[in-house]
């Protein structure tokens, strides 16, 4: 009964007519088809080709096995997805050892993307919060952390590259010869520093924002109540904060996951220790091995997808934000509801015959 | 700072009950040592930020303020100071002025390519009610977040002729930058604008559809003109998008004559394999971020509304 009163219009009244928004539907789909249109034809189109292109090996020259010159392009169904991820012949040596090639740059993408994400939101977190403490020079300090934001990452990485120059002057500060840019450890530490330079300040910037939409009457509140800062600041300030913050982190994870200017510009192509799958797709298809780099940039596409969906799953990021989107989709789930509702009272009044109404 | 504010706002109740000097003795925080200690903690983070955030940015610009031939010294005050990297880098024969042309031709066209689509559908998406619209708003915030690489791929190969059907071959032509280019910039233009017009008061379109305004009219006369600062930001960050861009601009137009600035700077070399002209690199990434940064310094406040404008609500 209750859930009835709460929608008015869902018992098969048609709700009244709002001369103001309502018919709309024409002409924003006439509004919107332009943009869907070049969308269609710079993101859909190429897509589509890729996912075809993935199923097909382009041989360049040679036929491996009868030596006879072969140039065609064949169909061979998911090969090149199974060659690259299970072939021993691909092997290289990485910094987590000897692995596919294809294994080793998922393996250097996930690594990247956890680490530097995780540095990059504490780090980013904590300046928030310093930036909210502070009352003089907040001008300065958002011109100071657009700065990073600002410059080209290819700019950034042969900026870092100069100052990871074994004779650099990174080397000079810590007092070390570290071989930074020599294909090893170091040179993955050295993308993840200059990766954190360039983006935790703008998880600082978006956190700053919505840690200025918590009212300062809720901390007044806690303060009275006796609650420790660090009470204060897992129990109001982090829920309060996360929704901008899970956007924030998300949209870092997936940049982070098609990572290739850094450490392209930065170590160099065919550089095992630091290679992104963006790379490796990129290295095969400038030398037109077009089939292998459209199902590896394909798998790191399906990754991304994965990965979104889980953090709008499980961290319930609202990245569409829509007010309207959100009410029509509450309103399905409720009228969803209610109809189970109702088949089960249905259900219910036709085994108790006495009663035709049962207590919902 | 919350306390101070909320006196502020009582305060002039009752004004004539009190003198001036009780009310700023009121309105002055009352400091305690724990007061002093936590102002100080702060200004000495908000100083560590400044400088983590510049520091990298500044050893650029020292660095390329050296003789080319001391690329690599760590000195902080290059010894002698000089502009000698500079003359090298507007060099005719690096065309890097060829570049920046380039780079500023492809970031306009680009730019104003997005707005002239995105605008309207922006507006569509703040304002008017219509089924499958989590739809679209879901195809453009996913095309901001899928992998630049995916359409590289087969865009390589379109663009090459490689295709029976699509006989082009647009290698070294500046289209072949600018139409990829919409795919990210395009979302980014969109999603801002979306964002700005949704802060807009509806009752002003309202009240002109009353005085028999069309939804097309309202938006020309009285959406257009207020959302001018919103579509100012969203210009900002498309440009700056699209200059930054390496990926597709190295790959579809290796060209000298063709080259963006950040691709032209990235491919400097000495007379030698050993011998990198560290200096001059490091001269063209200050020329090519220092229009960017003043665009920064002068717009920061709506640049940081544009980028939380997304996230944030």
């Amino acid at each position: 009964m209750a859930i009835a009163v709460d929608n008015p219009g869902a018992a098969g009244r048609k709700p009244r007519k709002n001369a103001l928004s309502d018919g709309q539907g024409a002409l924003a789909w006439l509004l919107t088809a332009p943009t869907l249109a070049v969308i269609l034809f710079v993101v859909g189109i190429p897509i589509v080709l890729s996912v075809i292109e993935s199923f097909y090996k382009t041989s360049n020259g040679i036929d491996p096995v009868t030596g006879m010159a072969d140039t065609g392009t064949k169909f061979v169904g998911l090969e090149n997805y199974l060659t690259a991820l299970t072939s021993k012949s691909t092997a290289v040596e990485g910094v987590f050892g000897s692995l596919p090639r294809l294994l080793n740059a998922f393996v250097n993408n996930m690594f990247f993307t956890v680490v530097c994400v995780l540095i990059e939101t504490v780090l980013g977190v904590a300046m928030a919060l310093i930036m909210a403490r502070a009352f003089k020079g907040t001008g300065l300090v958002r011109a100071a952390i657009l700065v990073p934001w600002a410059i080209p990452t290819i700019v950034s990485a042969k900026l870092w590259f100069v100052i990871f120059q074994s004779n650099g002057v990174m080397n000079r500060i810590i007092g070390d010869q570290v071989l930074w840019l020599g294909d090893s450890a170091a040179s993955q530490m050295a993308v993840i520093m200059a990766d954190v330079w360039k983006t935790a300040p703008f998880i600082g910037l978006l956190t700053l924002a919505g840690l200025q939409t918590i009212p300062a009457e809720v901390y007044e509140a806690a303060k009275v109540d006796g609650a420790t800062v660090w009470q204060r600041f897992v129990h109001i300030t982090l829920p309060m904060v996360k929704p901008a913050l899970v956007v924030a982190v998300l949209f870092r994870t997936l940049d982070t996951m098609r990572m290739f200017d850094l450490p392209y510009g930065l170590i160099g192509p065919n550089k095992y220790s630091v290679e992104t799958l963006s790379m490796f797709a990129y290295n095969e298809a400038i030398s037109q091995r077009y089939g292998a780099a459209a199902a590896y940039s394909i798998l790191l596409f399906l990754l991304i997808v994965l990965v979104a969906f889980l953090f709008i799953k499980f961290l319930g990021a609202d990245v569409v934000g829509d007010d309207e989107s959100r009410a029509r989709s509450e309103q399905r789930r409720r009228l969803r509801k209610l109809h189970k509702q109702q088949v089960n009272r249905t259900k219910a009044a036709q085994k108790t015959i006495t009663s035709g109404e049962s207590a919902a | 700072m919350t306390q101070q504010a909320s006196m502020s706002t009582a305060v002039p109740a009752g004004p004539e009950r009190m003198s001036k000097q009780e009310l700023e003795s009121l309105n002055k925080p009352t400091r305690s040592g724990k007061d002093v200690a936590g102002g100080i903690a702060s200004l000495l983070g908000i100083a560590m930020i400044i400088i983590y955030c510049i520091l990298p940015f500044l050893w650029m610009v020292i660095s390329s303020l050296r003789l080319p031939s001391m690329g690599l010294s760590t000195d902080f005050i290059p010894n002698p100071v000089s502009v000698e990297n500079y003359r090298i880098v507007f060099n005719a024969k690096n065309n890097f002025v060829t570049a920046i042309g380039n780079s500023i031709l492809i970031s306009t066209v680009t730019t104003l390519l997005t707005l002239l689509f995105g605008i309207v559908a922006a507006y569509a998406l703040a304002r008017l009610r219509f089924k499958g619209k989590a739809l679209v708003l879901a195809i453009i915030i996913g095309c901001s977040m899928f992998p630049a690489i995916t359409i590289l791929v087969p865009l390589l190969k379109m663009f090459t002729g490689n295709y029976s059907w699509l006989p082009i071959d647009w290698m070294n032509q500046y289209q072949a930058v600018i139409i990829p280019s919409l795919s990210f910039g395009l979302p980014l233009c969109v999603w801002n604008l979306t964002a700005f017009f949704r802060q807009l008061p509806v009752e002003l379109e309202q009240a002109a559809m009353v005085d028999g305004c069309t939804p097309i009219t309202a938006f020309r006369k009285i959406i257009l003109p207020l959302a001018a600062p919103g579509i100012f930001t969203t210009v900002i960050l498309t440009f700056i998008a699209v200059w930054n861009e390496y990926m597709f601009a190295m790959t579809f137009l290796p060209g000298k004559e063709k080259m963006t600035a950040p691709v032209s700077l990235a491919g400097f070399t000495g007379d030698s394999a050993f011998n990198i002209p560290y200096g001059a690199i490091m001269a063209a990434g200050v020329v090519v971020t220092v229009p960017l940064l003043a665009m920064v310094l002068l717009f920061q406040r709506r640049i940081v509304a544009g980028l939380t404008a997304g996230g944030v609500k």
